[in-house]
């Protein structure tokens, strides 16, 4: 809450009113509070409350070892999972200098892109469903369930898969694996279009976020709203592209930006995503080595040598850093995430002052927020 | 631009920190007092203004806090480290960089939810996760019987 804000409370008139939506509401994904000063419909200010689900994870983390943070990580954002468990992989990875076989690397990219698959199908459904179109629901759901498949297939578990652990994978995937996933590609080149026809040319869905909720590329750097809520507004902020980590520097894919900087821009970007991480996917699978090992040789017991590490990798969100204060014991020190739904979230201030509260929730609705990646 | 271009040009302008090369990245450290100084200056870097505050925290070494910046320039793509001690750790203080970057506002209330260490000027320093007569978790201080149980070691 910045200082104007403050202003608005002590100024407020008479017509103000107060009303708190959340911590249980649908549209919020989640439990956070939005408590808002309405004007009529008109919103005056939001204060997001969080804090609902606080677990203690980085306090967690101080006493437990390195494997052991990987299964916590997984809690933090559910539907980046892996690009979680990747996070911590790499910060240990490179702090011990550790060589991850090819076929690892090649593994960890293809599990990226299809969370971030997973996570966008899932948004769009949920996005859609916070307008009110009920079928985006249906259809979002009934595709995810193909690539949770694949991931129940090759790790037994459909949402949190720990299958990262440092130094490679827990064990090898599932034969069928690159078979399934280029099934998958084809069915969902399909589908697509239906998306299109759906919802992105929906002349009601435009009047509900062309022009809703602008951020400027200014904002965007100054709030450090990253992943496609960012680069809606042209901040070009992609980690694959960035800071490239794993077999992205490699690969022939595109980052996605879009000037406008309404919902609907940040709506575009997770559908172009969407086909860039199906062309990511086809590559992968082409160029993965079929044979290997699935993890480097790594000690029983990993202790990082004495000092600050910190990584970033780039999830369905945004960006994900990893920073850790090791002092030479099995256990880290101190272990910092810096969240990107956290940052995201209290852009909404900025964004939905002076619009009405259906706005608000179409503008929650595309930044994409996870509650227990903010709170940790 | 080379890190010791970089980093020389870090020295000219924050001529009381410490400029080294880390383990990963440049870090520039100043005394708790000039961090606001610095903080600035880094925002207003010629030629590569650090106008993207990554990450900011805190760590408990027992006899001090440490605050840690990570910021990057979206021009350049290179990214700094900013670390500032705190000695007193009964009376934490330090002054607040959040009129330099707007998120370093909910970062700030986060670290001083957790550590208990306050920022000077803050437009609304509460507590973001925790209820008010709750202690602060990350100090390594930091007793709960209740719901924290040591192991032996």
């Amino acid at each position: 809450m910045s200082k104007d804000v403050i202003k608005n409370i002590i100024v407020k008139d008479d017509e103000d009113y107060i009303i708190n939506m959340g911590p249980q509401h649908p549209s919020t994904h989640g439990v956070l509070r939005l408590e808002v000063c309405l004007n009529g419909e008109i919103v005056k200010y939001v204060i997001p409350h969080i804090g609902y689900i606080h677990r203690g994870i980085e306090k967690m983390c101080e006493a437990d070892t390195y494997k052991q943070i990987i299964h916590l990580t997984d809690r933090m954002d559910y539907l980046s999972a892996h690009m979680n468990n990747e996070a911590v992989c790499l910060a240990v990875e490179n702090a011990l200098q550790v060589e991850v076989p090819e076929r690892v690397q090649y593994i960890r990219a293809i599990l990226d892109e299809l969370n971030r698959l997973a996570s966008h199908q899932l948004w769009w459904s949920a996005f859609g469903m916070d307008l009110g179109a009920l079928t985006t629901f249906f259809y979002g759901l009934r595709d995810r369930e193909k690539i949770l498949a694949i991931f129940e297939e090759s790790f037994g578990s459909r949402l949190l898969h720990s299958f990262n652990t440092p130094g490679g994978l827990m064990h090898d995937v599932h034969p069928n694996f690159q078979k399934h996933i280029l099934e998958f590609v084809k069915y969902f080149r399909k589908k697509l279009p239906d998306y299109k026809n759906l919802l992105t040319d929906n002349v009601i869905f435009h009047n509900r976020t062309k022009g809703v909720g602008v951020m400027s590329p200014e904002t965007a750097i100054a709030f450090g709203v990253t992943g496609p809520s960012g680069r809606g507004s042209g901040f070009a902020c992609d980690v694959r592209k960035v800071a490239p980590y794993g077999v992205y520097d490699q690969l022939d894919f595109k980052q996605v930006l879009y000037s406008e900087g309404d919902s609907f821009a940040r709506y575009q970007v997770r559908m172009d995503e969407m086909e860039e991480s199906l062309n990511l996917l086809e590559q992968l699978v082409a160029k993965m080595p079929s044979e290997g090992d699935f993890t480097a040789k790594m000690k029983p017991i990993i202790k990082l040598p004495e000092g600050e590490y910190y990584e970033r990798v780039e999830t369905a969100r945004g960006e994900l850093g990893v920073f850790i204060v090791s002092k030479g014991e099995k256990y880290p020190y101190r272990m910092r995430f810096r969240s990107p739904n956290f940052s995201n979230l209290f852009v909404l201030n900025t964004l939905s002052k002076g619009l009405k509260i259906a706005d608000l929730v179409a503008i929650s609705g595309s930044l994409d927020l996870v509650l227990p990646d903010i709170d940790r | 631009m080379e890190n010791t271009e970089l980093m020389e040009l870090i020295t000219k302008v924050i001529p009381y920190g410490t400029v080294s090369q880390g383990s990963q990245y440049p870090e520039v450290i100043v005394p708790a007092g000039k961090l606001h100084d610095a903080a600035e200056q880094l925002r207003n870097l010629e030629g590569q203004p650090f106008d993207y505050l990554i990450n900011m925290t805190a760590a408990d070494f027992t006899d001090k806090f440490t605050v840690y910046y990570h910021m990057e320039s979206t021009q350049a793509h290179n990214l700094v480290v900013l670390k500032a001690d705190i000695a007193d750790r009964d009376n934490a203080v330090v002054e607040t960089v959040s009129d330099i970057w707007v998120t370093a506002e909910f970062f700030e209330r986060e670290v001083f939810d957790l550590f208990g260490i306050r920022f000077k000027n803050h437009p609304d320093l509460r507590r973001l996760f925790l209820e008010d007569d709750y202690g602060f978790p990350l100090r390594k201080d930091f007793k709960d019987e209740v719901n924290i149980i040591e192991l032996p070691n």
